[in-house]
C-alpha cells in the first residue's frame, strides 16, 4: 500500500471513529445528563417532572423520620429559603446527618415529594457537597440576608 | 529544626532540578559534552535532596510534631504508626512531595539504565525530566509548602480521614504515582526525539520497556484502588466512573494505546508521529489527572481544600507542558519519515484500529469527566454525568477493541490474509458464540450484554491458545522446552490479553448475576440471598486503637449447613467523631459474600446490607495477570542484551544528533 493510501486509510479510520464516538456521546448525553436544582428552583417550578434530577442543600434539623421497616426514611432538604420533602428507601451514607449538607438524586412527584433513588455519600465530615453549597449561596443571595449556618 | 531542614532540602532540590533541566539540553543542542555530563550527577543529587525532604516530613508525622501545620491537620497522636507514616502523603502537600520523590526515583533509574543510549539522547531525556521536576518543586515551594509551621503549635492533630486508615493507603497511592509519573519517561523520550529529530526504531526500543513498566504500575494502582473502594466504601461497588477514577483510567487507556503503537514503531518503523503524540497524551493525561484529583476541582475522598493559587499554577503548568510539547510536535513531526508500507489488512492496520478505538474511548471518558466542569465554570448550571453515560458510550467503543485482541496477535505484519485467518479462527468464533449465547440461558435467562461479554472472554481465551499452538507447532524438544523457548515478550503479551479476558469475565458475571438486599434485622432474624441464609446475631461494642466499633455477627449458612461467620463493623473515630462502615467479606474465587452494617435501629436491630458477588475477584485477578504480562514483556531478552552491551554508542549518531 502506498503511503498516500495509508494516510487516507488512517484519516478515514479516524473520521469514522470520531463520527461513531460523536453519535454515541450525543445519544448518551441526551438521555443521561443529570441536572441539579436547588430547593428554591424546585419551588419555582424550574425542575422537570418525570425525569431524574439532583437536589442539594442542608438536611433540616429535626426532619429525619424513619418508618417501622427501618429502611424507609423521610427528611427535608432546605436551602434556608425553600424546602423539599424527600423520601428514600435504603441505607443512608455514613455521613448523612441533620444540619449537614447532602445531595440526592431522584424524581419529583405530583404531590411535591422528592423520591430519591440515591443519597450521595460524602467522604469527609467537614466537606460540603459543592452543589449543596451552591444552593445555599444562591438562596442567601436571593434573601439578601446572612443566614447563620 | 527538622522541618526547616526539609524545606531547605526542597529549595536545593529545585536549584538542582533547574540545573538538570537546562544545562544538559543546552549541551546536547550545542554538542557540549561537559554540559551534557551534568545530567546524571545533577539528577541523582536532586533525587537525594527530595528524598531528604520527604524523610523530614515523614519524621515530623512519625514523631507527632503538631507544630507543623500539615501534620496537625492530617494526623493524630493515637493513629497507629503505619498510618502516621502514610499520612505523609495523605494531604495535598505531602502527595505532591510523593509525586516529586517518585519522579526522582524514575529519573535516577534512567540515569542508571541509560548507559547504552547516545550521550545527547540521555542528556535530553534526563533534562526534560529535570524540567518537569522543576515545575513540581516550584509548585510545592510556591503554593503548597508541606513544612509550614503552626504558631502556636497545636496540642493534638485533626486526624486522618478514617477512610484512608487502611492498608490500601500504604500501596495504592505510591503504585498509582509510579504509573502516572512513569509516563514522564516515555514523554521525555518523545520530547528528546523531537528535539534531536532522530526518531527511529531504536528510539522506540529504548522507550518501550519504560513505557511498559509505567503502564504495569498504573494497572496495579488502578486495580488496587478498585479493590480498596470495593471493601472499604461498604456498598460493594468496584468501579463508579467517579471523576477521580476516570483521572487514572484515561492515562491508562492512552498508555495502552501507546504500548501497542510503540510495538509498530519498533518492529516496522511506522506510526512514528502518532506514537510521539500518544506519549505526549499519556503524560499530559497523567498531569491532568493529578490536577483534577489534587486541586479540589472534583469533590471526593481524594480532593483537598481548594486554593485558587494552586489551581492557576497547575493550569499554567499544564498549559506549558501540553502546549509546549504540541508546538514542538507541530514544528518537528512533519520531518519524520514514513515507516514501512502495509496493506489494509495487516497487524499494523489492526493495531491502528485498536489505537483509534482506545483513544476514542479515552476521549469519551474525558468528555464525560470535563463537561460538567466546563458547564459549571461557564456558570451554565450544575450537571452530573453518571455511570449510565459512561456505560452507554464506553462499552460499544471497547467491544470491537476487545474483539480485535483475538485477531491482531495472529495477523502477520505488512500483509495478512483475511480468508486464511478466518479459516483458522472460525471454530474459535463459532464455539465462543454458541457457548456465550447458551450459557446465560441456563443460569438466569438470556441477556444480550451478558452473552456479548462472555463471547469476548471466550474469544480472547481461544485465540490466545491458538497463538501459543502456532508458536510451538515447530521447533526442537518437547512441548515444555518449546514453550520455554518462546520470548518473554510473547508470553507477556499473551498473559496480558488473557488477564483482560479474566477481568472482562469478572465484570460481566458480577454485573449480571450479583444480588443484594437492604433489610432491617432484629437479633435472630434471617434473610436469604442466592441460596445463602444470613442470620443476624446482634452487635456488640468493641474498642479499637483510635475508634469505638459496634461489631455485628452474621452467621451464613447454605442448605442448612453453617458455612462461616461475618463480623462487619460500624466505627466511630475518636478524634473526628466520624462514623465509618467496615464491611465483612468472605472471599472465594467463584463468589464473594459481603455484609455491611447500616444504622442501629430500636431494640438492638440494625439495618443490614447483604451482597452476593459472583466472580468479582476475577476483576482484580485479571488486573494481576495484566501486570504480570507487563513485567514479562518489559524484561524481554532483547532489552537486557541492550543493557549488557552498554558500550559507547557509535560516534556518528551522537554527533549527527547533536547538530540537528
Amino acid at each position: 500500500m502506498k503511503s498516500r493510501h495509508k494516510k487516507l486509510l488512517a484519516i478515514g479510520l479516524a473520521v469514522a471513529g470520531l463520527a461513531i464516538v460523536a453519535a454515541l456521546v450525543l445519544n448518551a448525553f441526551q438521555s443521561n445528563l443529570v441536572f441539579f436544582f436547588s430547593p428554591s428552583q424546585v419551588a419555582a417550578g424550574e425542575a422537570p417532572s418525570g425525569r431524574a434530577f439532583r437536589i442539594g442543600g442542608l438536611v433540616e434539623a429535626g426532619s429525619l423520620r424513619r418508618e417501622a421497616d427501618g429502611l424507609t426514611v423521610h427528611f427535608v432538604v432546605t436551602d434556608t429559603a425553600k424546602t423539599i420533602p424527600v423520601t428514600y428507601k435504603g441505607i443512608l451514607p455514613d455521613l448523612f446527618k441533620e444540619g449537614k449538607g447532602t445531595v440526592a438524586e431522584g424524581t419529583l412527584g405530583a404531590d411535591g415529594v422528592f423520591t430519591a433513588t440515591q443519597v450521595l455519600a460524602k467522604h469527609d465530615e467537614n466537606y460540603m457537597p459543592p452543589e449543596a453549597a451552591h444552593a445555599l449561596e444562591q438562596a442567601q443571595k436571593a434573601q439578601k440576608t446572612v443566614v447563620p449556618q | 529544626m527538622i522541618p526547616e531542614l526539609g524545606h531547605f532540602a526542597l529549595i536545593v532540590a529545585l536549584l538542582l532540578a533547574l540545573t538538570q533541566g537546562i544545562l544538559p539540553i543546552v549541551g546536547a543542542h550545542r554538542g557540549n559534552a561537559a554540559f551534557m555530563a551534568v545530567a546524571r550527577p545533577a539528577a541523582q543529587a536532586q533525587f537525594a535532596f527530595v528524598a531528604l525532604a520527604f524523610g523530614c516530613l515523614a519524621y515530623a508525622f512519625l514523631t507527632n510534631d503538631f507544630s507543623v501545620e500539615n501534620v496537625a491537620r492530617n494526623s493524630f497522636s493515637q493513629l497507629p504508626e503505619i498510618y502516621r507514616f502514610t499520612a505523609t502523603w495523605g494531604s495535598h502537600e505531602g502527595s505532591l512531595l510523593l509525586w516529586a520523590l517518585i519522579l526522582g526515583v524514575w529519573t535516577t533509574a534512567v540515569t542508571v539504565f541509560s548507559k547504552h543510549l547516545p550521550d545527547d539522547m540521555a542528556a535530553r531525556v534526563i533534562g526534560v525530566m529535570g524540567l518537569i521536576s522543576s515545575g513540581f518543586l516550584a509548585f510545592l515551594l510556591a503554593t503548597s509548602n508541606p513544612f509550614l509551621r503552626l504558631v502556636p503549635a497545636a496540642a493534638e492533630g485533626n486526624d486522618m480521614n478514617p477512610l484512608l486508615q487502611d492498608p490500601g493507603m500504604v500501596v495504592h497511592p505510591p503504585m498509582l504515582y509510579m504509573g502516572y509519573v512513569g509516563f514522564s519517561v516515555a514523554f521525555a523520550f518523545a520530547i528528546a526525539a523531537l528535539l534531536s529529530g532522530k526518531l527511529d526504531a531504536a528510539w522506540a526500543r529504548w522507550s518501550r520497556p519504560w513505557t511498559t513498566v509505567a503502564w504495569t504500575f498504573l494497572t496495579v494502582g488502578i486495580a488496587l484502588g478498585s479493590w480498596w473502594a470495593y471493601y472499604e466504601l461498604g456498598w460493594g461497588g468496584w468501579w463508579f466512573w467517579d471523576p477521580t477514577e476516570n483521572a487514572s483510567f484515561m492515562p491508562w487507556l492512552a498508555g495502552t494505546a501507546l504500548i501497542h503503537s510503540l510495538a509498530v514503531t519498533e518492529k516496522r518503523g511506522a506510526f512514528k508521529s502518532w506514537t510521539v503524540l500518544l506519549a505526549i497524551a499519556a503524560f499530559s493525561l497523567s498531569l491532568l489527572g493529578t490536577f483534577l484529583v489534587r486541586s479540589g476541582v472534583l469533590s471526593s475522598v481524594h480532593a483537598f481544600a481548594t486554593d485558587p493559587a494552586r489551581g492557576v499554577f497547575i493550569l499554567g503548568f499544564l498549559g506549558v507542558v501540553i502546549g509546549g510539547s504540541l508546538l514542538l510536535y507541530a514544528w518537528r513531526a512533519p520531518r519524520l519519515m514514513a515507516g514501512g508500507p502495509f496493506t489494509w489488512f495487516s497487524r499494523e492496520s489492526l493495531l491502528l484500529a485498536n489505537n483509534v478505538l482506545l483513544i476514542a474511548a479515552m476521549g469519551s471518558v474525558l468528555l464525560g469527566t470535563l463537561y460538567p466542569l466546563f458547564i459549571d465554570a461557564l456558570n451554565m448550571g450544575k450537571i452530573s454525568v453518571g455511570p449510565p453515560y459512561f456505560n452507554a458510550v464506553f462499552v460499544p467503543l471497547i467491544t470491537p477493541a476487545l474483539f480485535l485482541v483475538g485477531i491482531g496477535p495472529l495477523a502477520r505484519w505488512k500483509q495478512a490474509s483475511l480468508p486464511a485467518l478466518a479459516q483458522r479462527l472460525k471454530w474459535a468464533f463459532v464455539v465462543a458464540l454458541a457457548t456465550a449465547a447458551l450459557l446465560p440461558l441456563t443460569l438466569k435467562g438470556f441477556s444480550f450484554t451478558a452473552s456479548l461479554g462472555l463471547f469476548l472472554v471466550l474469544w480472547i481465551v481461544f485465540t490466545v491458545a491458538i497463538g501459543f499452538a502456532d508458536r510451538v507447532q515447530h521447533g526442537e524438544g518437547g512441548l515444555g522446552a518449546r514453550l520455554k523457548a518462546l520470548p518473554r515478550a510473547f508470553w507477556g503479551m499473551q498473559l496480558a490479553h488473557f488477564g483482560l479476558a479474566v477481568a472482562v469475565c469478572g465484570a460481566t458475571v458480577v454485573s449480571h448475576f450479583q444480588a443484594d438486599r437492604d433489610v432491617r434485622m432484629n437479633i435472630g432474624d434471617y434473610v436469604e440471598l442466592a441460596g445463602y441464609r444470613f442470620t443476624f446475631q446482634g452487635a456488640t461494642p468493641v474498642p479499637g486503637p483510635n475508634y469505638q466499633a459496634m461489631r455485628g455477627r452474621v452467621e451464613v449458612s447454605r442448605g442448612g449447613q453453617k458455612q462461616f461467620v461475618l463480623e462487619p463493623e460500624k466505627r466511630s473515630y475518636n478524634a473526628s467523631g466520624m462514623p465509618m462502615t467496615e464491611a465483612a467479606i468472605h472471599y472465594n474465587l467463584l463468589r464473594d459474600v459481603y455484609v455491611s452494617l447500616g444504622e442501629p435501629l430500636a431494640n438492638g436491630a440494625w439495618s443490614v446490607r447483604v451482597y452476593y458477588k459472583p466472580f468479582v475477584d476475577w476483576l482484580w485477578l485479571g488486573g494481576l495477570f495484566l501486570a504480570l504480562g507487563g513485567v514479562l514483556a518489559a524484561s524481554d531478552r532483547r532489552y537486557r542484551i541492550a543493557l549488557k552491551k552498554a558500550a559507547p554508542p557509535a560516534p556518528a549518531t551522537a554527533a549527527g544528533g547533536a547538530k540537528a
